[in-house]
């Protein structure tokens, strides 16, 4: 009997191996994830079909945040679902893979990508990840193109990678500015996840622009009680808080400074730009603010049109956290989209190796201003949008817009 | 002033929650010599009921429901995952414990979707109140008394009553007490079933205070309450509730120093330091191997 | 006279058949493409096999229950990484830090990453470093530790793996660990594909390389356990008291095997390093160990084939098979949407996967035999197999 479930075990490994061999990615066409609710505007399914791929994490403490920047692209999908090269138009197709958050696990998912024969990568949001999976698209040839990963690390030493954000040291001396000029602040209390890579970096940047002193703390994965963190922050009469943490983080501790009632400023980065973070704070006394790439009246278009999808499909809503405030991740993913199709266009031809060619000289006006690409493959960009919670009304207001020189 | 006394007041909440976490480790094992990996996971699969029941009842009704609910979960788990296990080694049993353990996690990822869920505001417990100038949480200021009622109603039961009398004649020796005509599956099943209701109220009182749930929540709780079970000497209930009030405290005073990386590590230090130096903890029992 | 005859076929049958899969790998690589599946499969299945074999030695061969393999790869991982890092990349590594604070790396010694000799040799030094720092931090680790029994010295390596994990992410040691940052650009498995002058691949070995490295590792684990030491760890694992009455020297042989699983698990460290193109210490959690035990449970507690067979089928399954189960699929032209799927649903499906095999195929897929075992003439008279109640 064991016998023979070892024996039946070994050949399922050999025939599987076997099943890798026959032709390319028999594997791969299993899956055929369709994009949601895909109308009747549709052209005829029998042309031809280009894909994208959507490094993105569904899961894990990004989760939330990956979610929103997917609904971008989604809805840039269904707003454009074709493209036209060298005369022939080709439905675009979105190819999923979740990398978890998880450094770990970004690797797979990446080669999970590359076996689908995407043309171009979008993705991903967390930088941590990004960096992980970045070699695997690199070795394959394949190009990607980060929505709102924001750490150097990410294009730096890939030539594979671009980007469509800011950096990390423009927004840590952005925010530090800010925290100097707004609030006069000579003490900042820095928190930030131990081992998170894009926690840290913002929190080194912010520390070398800012005059005044710093106390640094970092909490290790999974916390939930940052009480004492908070207390700290006072009883060091630190002028601001600064926090760059992932949503799952942000939302308690702006929850448990509500309680608290710490009417210290909490300044946060592009990842506490979320209505999660927005819907932990309605109601509360707490002062928060945070840097982004887009505020919602940029382009009152895209700003209609998305609403107006996000509350007829359900999913949707669910994961923009259940109400239609827009964040700027979405706006990103969507941009990101527009820049890929330019770049397919533009090679004439859906291999990876022609848009990779063709993407560094893509120049693209988003509803989050001009895409354009350096050396290094970063976006030249120059512009922070700084929101403040509006806790009455549960709406971010502008605060100001910051530029560094 | 203010700070210190902020520090103590979460370190002790934080000590009474891990404390209802632990009785429920510290139960198990008394009785099944099995660390029970699976018991912070559905410490956070009671959090997310609430989350979802909340949605449709009001908070008040839901959280009976709640605790009934998660002692269910204890019981199935048992039956289905330790009970056909009960003749293997132990080894297979903790095994078959981590697989839950996945499973639930992976299941309340499944069900979230991956998205922090918002605990909802319980009346009462969730208002703010003053202690000594420290702003804090009510829930903050009823967590140590109502773990030390618990408590002690729990050693009654287990000193007075004949089901009491049942677990720790099933713990002293499993297979004497067997052919001494006491049920062993009922009384185990009300052991996961009592740890389970306790693990319920205690997410109860830890997800008011912490408010969003992740599929990882449990996972650390879980392993500091179990640190706290083996501290306070594992089988004992009070030396449970002592040991989770130490590792609060102490975890809270280490986040409040300069040295917060190492707030887990000093947990787990002192894990290896109690098993090394004196392994049946502060009040375990001694026993010796037969060969 | 008969039994060594036997032993001895069986020993070349394996190392035939170690040598023709490896041929198949190498084949596989140049004529499929190389982006498939399959390879990112092949390539982490050989790192999980050598690590779940390194658990099995201590936890199937001698009764040690341990559940720190997740901080003895840390260990690895980083040693590896810190030695192979090329001085030119370090400042862009250590950004954080303004360069590392070793200004050394094992490649460059050798002529750089970018010739063969300073490759394998720089690769191949770092790698048993790594091991024998592992090996080291386990023999400090075992002195207090292994006097525990079962589930507390589980509690305590399990323990152990936190402790590392925070010591490592701190920021003091910025300049050698890099705080909490990856570690990265370092040689991978790809760096051992060879290329011609303008730069193209002309012949691929990153899954060879990986496959090789885990057969050594993996046949010097088998040697072992069919060695004296190997019989005194299995007397161990039936009964510690018997033992010792044998004359067997119990602390020093559980701190040898300890020692010997923490060295594996440290290379298995390094190479997980290399697949994964980057070493940080939030990845090797205690999640990753309990994977390694799900492994050997799978694979059969005491079977180093199991382990390996389970390897590969736990991370095909995980990675690639099930992967589906996580996108929304619509049948019949869209109009059918299969319920239950979306994501999350492949990791549910697969966890009830393994509670099935824990549950009712308790002794897994090869119980303790191995897969020559299944291949001999049954002998007339199996030994009666005692011990199963004592693990």
């Amino acid at each position: 009997m064991k016998k023979l479930l070892a024996m039946l075990l070994s050949c399922s490994l050999i025939l599987a191996l076997a099943a890798g061999c026959s032709g390319t990615g028999s594997g791969g066409s299993a899956a055929t994830p369709a994009p949601s609710d895909n109308g009747g505007d549709r052209p005829d399914p029998g042309s031809k079909i280009v894909r994208i791929g959507v490094f993105e994490p569904a899961t894990g403490d990004s989760g939330a945040g990956g979610k929103q920047e997917m609904l971008g692209m989604q809805y840039a999908n269904k707003v454009t679902p074709t493209v036209e090269i060298g005369g022939e138009v080709y439905n675009v197709e979105l190819v999923y893979a979740d990398n978890g958050s998880d450094p770990a696990k970004a690797p797979t998912a990446a080669s999970d990508l590359v076996s689908k024969d995407v043309s171009l990568v979008l993705g991903s949001y967390g930088s941590g990840v990004s960096m992980a999976g970045g070699p695997v698209f690199n070795e394959a040839g394949l190009s990607a193109i980060g929505v709102t990963c924001t750490n150097p690390g990410v294009t730096a030493g890939n030539d594979y990678y671009f980007r469509i954000c800011f950096l990390d040291p423009f927004q840590g001396t952005v925010l530090a500015n800010f925290a100097t000029e707004k609030f006069s602040a000579q003490k900042a209390y820095l928190l930030g996840e131990l081992g998170n890579e894009y926690d840290q970096g913002l929190i080194s940047y912010f520390e070398q622009a800012f005059s005044g002193t710093v106390v640094k703390d970092s909490f290790p994965t999974n916390t939930s009680d940052f009480t004492t963190f908070l207390n700290k922050a006072v009883s060091e009469k630190a002028d601001v808080i600064f926090c760059p943490v992932s949503i799952a983080y942000s939302t308690q501790i702006v929850k448990q400074a509500a309680s608290l009632g710490i009417d210290i400023p909490i300044l946060g980065s592009d990842t506490l730009d979320s209505n999660m973070v927005l819907e932990a704070a309605s109601g509360s006394n707490v002062q928060l603010y945070v840097s982004t790439f887009y505020q919602e009246g940029g382009s009152p278009d895209f700003d209609n049109g998305i609403k107006e999808w996000i509350n007829s499909d359900s999913t949707a809503k669910t994961n923009n956290g259940g109400n239609d405030t827009i964040a700027a991740v979405t706006a990103m993913g969507f941009d990101s989209y527009y820049v890929a199709l330019e770049a397919i266009k533009s090679a004439g031809s859906t291999d990876p190796a022609a848009v990779k060619a063709a993407l560094s000289g893509v120049t693209y006006t988003g509803v989050s201003g001009a895409i354009a690409f350096d050396d290094t493959g970063d976006a030249i960009r120059d512009t922070a949008y700084i929101k403040t919670a509006d806790t009455a009304n549960n709406v971010w207001t502008l605060e100001t817009v910051q530029t560094v020189g | 002033m203010q700070y210190a006394i902020s520090i103590l007041l979460s370190g002790v909440s934080l000590g009474g929650q891990y404390a209802l976490i632990a009785i429920g480790y510290t139960m198990v094992y008394g009785i099944l010599r099995l660390i029970n990996f699976a018991h912070g996971d559905v410490f956070m699969v009671a959090g997310l009921m609430m989350v979802y029941l909340s949605a449709s009842i009001s908070p008040l009704a839901a959280l009976p429901l709640v605790v009934i609910l998660t002692a269910l979960l204890g019981f199935v788990i048992e039956r289905a995952a330790y009970k056909p296990l009960r003749s293997a080694p132990r080894m297979s049993v903790m095994i078959s414990a981590i697989g839950v353990s996945y499973l639930l996690q992976n299941l309340a990822t499944y069900v979230t979707g991956g998205l922090p869920q918002m605990y909802p505001d319980l009346p009462f417990l969730s208002k703010s109140v003053n202690i000594l100038g420290a702003p804090t949480k009510w829930v903050t200021v009823v967590t140590p008394f109502l773990v030390v009622i618990l408590v002690i109603a729990l050693t009654q039961l287990i000193h007075h009553t004949k089901i009491g009398m049942a677990m720790r004649a099933v713990a002293k020796d499993f297979e004497t007490s067997q052919l001494m005509g006491i049920k062993i599956n009922s009384v185990i099943s009300i052991t996961f079933i009592i740890g389970s209701l306790l693990a319920g109220l205690g997410s109860a009182l830890y997800f008011t205070n912490y408010q969003s749930i992740v599929p990882l929540s449990g996972a650390l709780p879980g392993l500091r309450a179990f640190v706290a079970a083996v501290f306070g000497g594992i089988g004992s209930i009070p030396g449970a509730v002592v040991g989770a009030f130490l590792i609060g405290i102490s975890e809270t005073i280490i986040k409040g120093s300069s040295w917060s990386v190492f707030s887990d590590a000093f947990t787990f230090a002192l894990l290896i330091v109690i098993l090394v130096v004196k392994p049946t903890g502060l009040f375990g029992e001694k026993v010796t191997d037969k060969v | 006279m008969l039994q060594k005859q036997n032993n001895k076929r069986g020993a070349w049958i394996a190392l035939l058949c170690v040598a023709a899969l490896l041929i198949l790998v190498m084949v596989l690589e140049n004529t499929i493409k190389p982006t498939h599946m399959l390879f990112t499969v092949l390539k982490k299945g050989a790192v999980y096999a050598l690590v779940a074999c390194s658990m099995n030695l201590l936890n199937g061969f001698t009764g040690l229950f341990s559940l720190g393999q997740a901080g003895f790869m840390l260990v690895g991982a980083y040693t590896y990484a810190i030695l192979t890092i090329p001085v030119a990349d370090r400042d862009a590594v250590y950004y954080l830090y303004n360069g590392s604070a070793l200004k050394f790396s094992l490649p460059d010694l050798f002529g750089g990453a970018n010739s063969p000799v300073g490759l394998i040799l720089g690769v191949l030094i770092a790698l048993v470093l790594a091991g024998c720092m592992s090996a080291l931090i386990a023999w400090l680790i075992g002195l207090p530790v292994l006097r525990l029994k079962s589930d507390y010295l589980a509690i305590a390596t399990l323990g152990f793996g936190e402790i590392v994990r925070s010591v490592l992410q701190w920021d003091k040691l910025g300049p050698v660990t890099n705080g909490a940052n990856a570690l990265k650009n370092f040689p991978t498995f790809s760096s051992f594909n060879i290329k011609n002058a303008s730069g193209e691949v002309i012949f691929r070995l990153s899954a060879f390389v990986p496959f090789l490295l885990a057969a050594v590792c993996i046949g010097i684990i088998v040697l072992l356990i069919n060695s004296s030491y190997g019989r005194a760890f299995k007397a161990i694992r039936e009964d510690e008291v018997a033992a010792e009455a044998m004359g067997i020297n119990l602390a020093q042989h559980k701190r040898l095997s300890f020692c010997i699983s923490s060295f594996f698990a440290g290379v298995g460290g390094g190479m997980f390093a290399m697949f994964a193109n980057q070493a940080q210490a939030k990845t090797f959690t205690t999640a990753m160990t309990y994977e390694f035990l799900l492994i050997v449970v799978i694979g059969g507690i005491g079977s180093i084939s199991g382990s390996c067979i389970a390897s590969f089928l736990y991370v095909a399954a995980s990675e690639w098979w099930l992967r589906f189960l996580d996108s929304e699929t619509y049948l019949f032209n869209g109009t059918f949407k299969v319920p239950f799927l979306r994501t999350g649903f492949r990791m549910v499906v697969f966890s009830i996967i393994i509670m099935i095999v824990v549950l009712f195929f308790r002794r897994g897929i090869m119980g303790d035999k191995e897969l020559f075992d299944l291949f001999r003439p049954r002998k007339p008279k199996q030994m009666a197999k005692a011990g199963d109640h004592n693990g």
